[in-house]
């Protein structure tokens, strides 16, 4: 079955214009980007819209490029998937390094509450509007965003451990 | 009154100042966990309670964070499967091939039938070998000890079977990026045989123990329900959304590992509540055991694993005496394989519901991103609203009709 990705892409294009880009295949989801300030009303439309409906939320996660430019540094993936119609849809939403801030779908998927508290957690991403954002894996005490990039795996000072004798660096 | 123990702002303190029974009786404060034996894994949960009633409660996860994704990032993709072993130990092959199947994904390999179905294999017996443990250890919750320590000797056969497959037991490492690490041995096949005659008529015999036993119907019927829809709303897949009544099974939808050539049916419930995940459980393991017998029947001959040298670690007693594969091997282990930058996600059906691997690559031998997407860590956060009003004995109940299993909750 599965609805046609021209369909959905047509739906979307022509009720947000341009903040929807990068349409296409990846392997065997289709997916696009949205601009941060319009997730909110992108993932609403394409759960309410008939045609669409993604009443599910699959998962919601986050990744760190430290290497894009300082406005593309934090990306927040949202997986949606229509059950009935079974189709996959992946969203990215690129943002700002400095000030990652994003609007929460935790009203619109209950589901969602959770991952974007792992999401805070690890990369402290805001989710404003979220009813209670607090770490929820790590302890309440700690202070950086252990799934960064910068933040090392291991603990540097260490001597016991060489990676360089595995003929890997340090920290790779 | 808890005023020493608990901080003035925190909201159960306020709803305790404010509210009192008619008799001037107080709410109570009652810290179920982290290290419960009731709760089977590490759970915290502070619960707020009217006498035996839980009038709220509040979930704390984490204890057995390992850092997963993090140690993935770090790791070629042959050395995240003991990661994925550790998620949901009760079925650790699932989550194997699951990631195997993901790379595969990435790397476009073609995995040969036989492999495929021997894969098939061991993932239906992980997933028997889940709902043994989960419907059994819900037995021991409501009193029957019984069943439990009946049915656990055949997990024990399971863990035969996969020692005899890849040498290992609970955390089972198996299989290889294109398929199997050796050919299952005669030895393997033969217990398989074993199990297949003996389990059978025991899980019979503990489907009767339960089914319609009156104190079991007592304490599971209406006991923890949810809905269709806030099933969903929270996320829920696997046998705990298909007992209040929602056929999403992965494997149908989104058929991986030759699963389209196997007849089978996916059970759903009806009301959602305890019984029915229970019954699911119980029909799951049915049909288990016909796909098991299926691709038994039908196992082609064949290579157990894809052509893919450049991926594949050759056998050692090669590497030592032919070329190609000490180059081969020198790759694999020094990371110069080439390694496509892509975005996979890809989902398996796991013992309680879509295990999906979110694999983001940049072209190194490591994960740029790998995010599990673990069942249990959705649905767990809807245990508060489904233990709201219940008593406190029911909440072990419902924990363990849950099949949340600590390990792939924490990651």
């Amino acid at each position: 079955m599965a609805i046609e990705t021209a369909i959905i892409q047509e739906k979307i294009e022509q009720k947000f214009a341009n903040k929807v880009s990068n349409f296409g295949m990846q392997k065997d989801v289709f997916s696009f980007e949205v601009t941060s300030d319009s997730i909110r009303e992108v993932i609403l439309f394409l759960k309410e819209e008939e045609d669409t409906n993604f009443h599910f939320l699959t998962d919601l996660c986050g990744v760190h490029y430290p290497d894009n430019m300082i406005d593309q540094q934090f990306c927040v993936v949202y997986h949606l998937h229509n059950w009935i119609e079974n189709t996959r849809i992946r969203i990215k939403t690129y943002l700002n390094g400095a000030q990652p801030e994003i609007a929460s779908i935790s009203d619109i998927f209950l589901s969602s509450n959770w991952m974007e508290r792992e999401t805070y957690d690890f990369y402290g991403i805001n989710f404003m509007g979220h009813p209670q954002l607090k770490r929820i894996l790590n302890m309440d005490e700690m202070v950086s965003f252990p799934m960064r990039k910068e933040f090392p795996m291991e603990d540097n000072g260490r001597t016991d451990k060489d990676d360089r004798f595995f003929g890997r660096t340090a920290n790779c | 009154m808890s005023e020493l123990l608990l901080p003035p702002e925190h909201r159960y303190a306020k709803i305790i100042n404010e509210k009192r029974n008619d008799d001037g009786s107080e709410y109570s404060i009652l810290n179920l966990g982290p290290t419960h034996p009731a709760t089977h894994g590490i759970f915290q949960n502070i619960l707020l309670m009217d006498g035996e009633r839980i009038v709220e409660a509040e979930p704390t996860i984490g204890y057995i964070h390992r850092a997963f994704e993090k140690i993935a990032e770090n790791r070629p993709f042959y050395q995240i499967t003991p990661l994925t072993d550790r998620m949901n130990y009760c079925s650790s092959p699932i989550n194997n091939m699951g990631w195997w199947m993901t790379v595969e994904k990435l790397l476009d390999i073609e995995v040969p039938k036989r492999a495929q179905y021997l894969r098939v294999i061991v993932m239906e017996l992980a997933r028997i070998a889940d709902h043994i443990i989960c419907n059994s250890i819900l037995g021991v919750d409501t009193g029957a000890y019984t069943g439990f320590l009946y049915v656990f000797q055949f997990r024990e056969k399971i863990y035969e079977i996969y020692e005899e497959i890849c040498g290992a037991r609970l955390t089972t490492n198996m299989g290889r990026i294109g398929g199997f690490e050796r050919e299952w041995s005669d030895e393997a096949f033969r217990k398989l045989d074993v199990f297949l005659e003996e389990f059978p008529v025991a899980w019979k015999e503990f489907e009767n123990l339960f089914e319609r036993n009156r104190i079991f119907i007592d304490r599971t019927v209406n006991v923890g329900p949810i809905s269709a829809e806030s099933a969903m709303a929270y996320g829920f897949t696997g046998p705990n959304l298909r007992a209040a009544g929602v056929d999403y099974d992965v494997r149908v939808a989104q058929p991986y590992s030759s699963y389209e050539d196997f007849e089978f049916i996916v059970p759903v419930g009806k009301s959602g509540d305890t019984y029915d995940r229970f019954c699911v459980r119980n029909a799951e393991v049915w049909e288990s055991l016909s796909i098991i017998r299926q691709a038994l029947a039908k196992l082609p001959e064949g290579p157990y694993h894809a052509d893919v040298p450049e991926y594949y670690l050759p056998p050692k007693e090669d590497v030592y005496t032919t070329m190609e594969s000490l180059i081969y091997h020198f790759k694999i282990v020094m990371g110069e394989v080439p390694i496509p930058v892509a975005e996979i996600y890809h989902p398996v059906e796991g013992g309680n519901g879509e295990l999906g691997f979110y694999l983001v690559t940049d072209g190194s031998r490591t994960p740029y991103r790998l995010h599990f997407r673990r069942p249990c860590f959705i649905y767990y956060q809807a245990y508060p609203e489904m233990i709201k009003g219940s008593l406190l004995s029911d909440a072990i109940v419902i924990l363990s009709s849950l099949n949340v299993i600590a390990g792939e909750l924490d990651a």
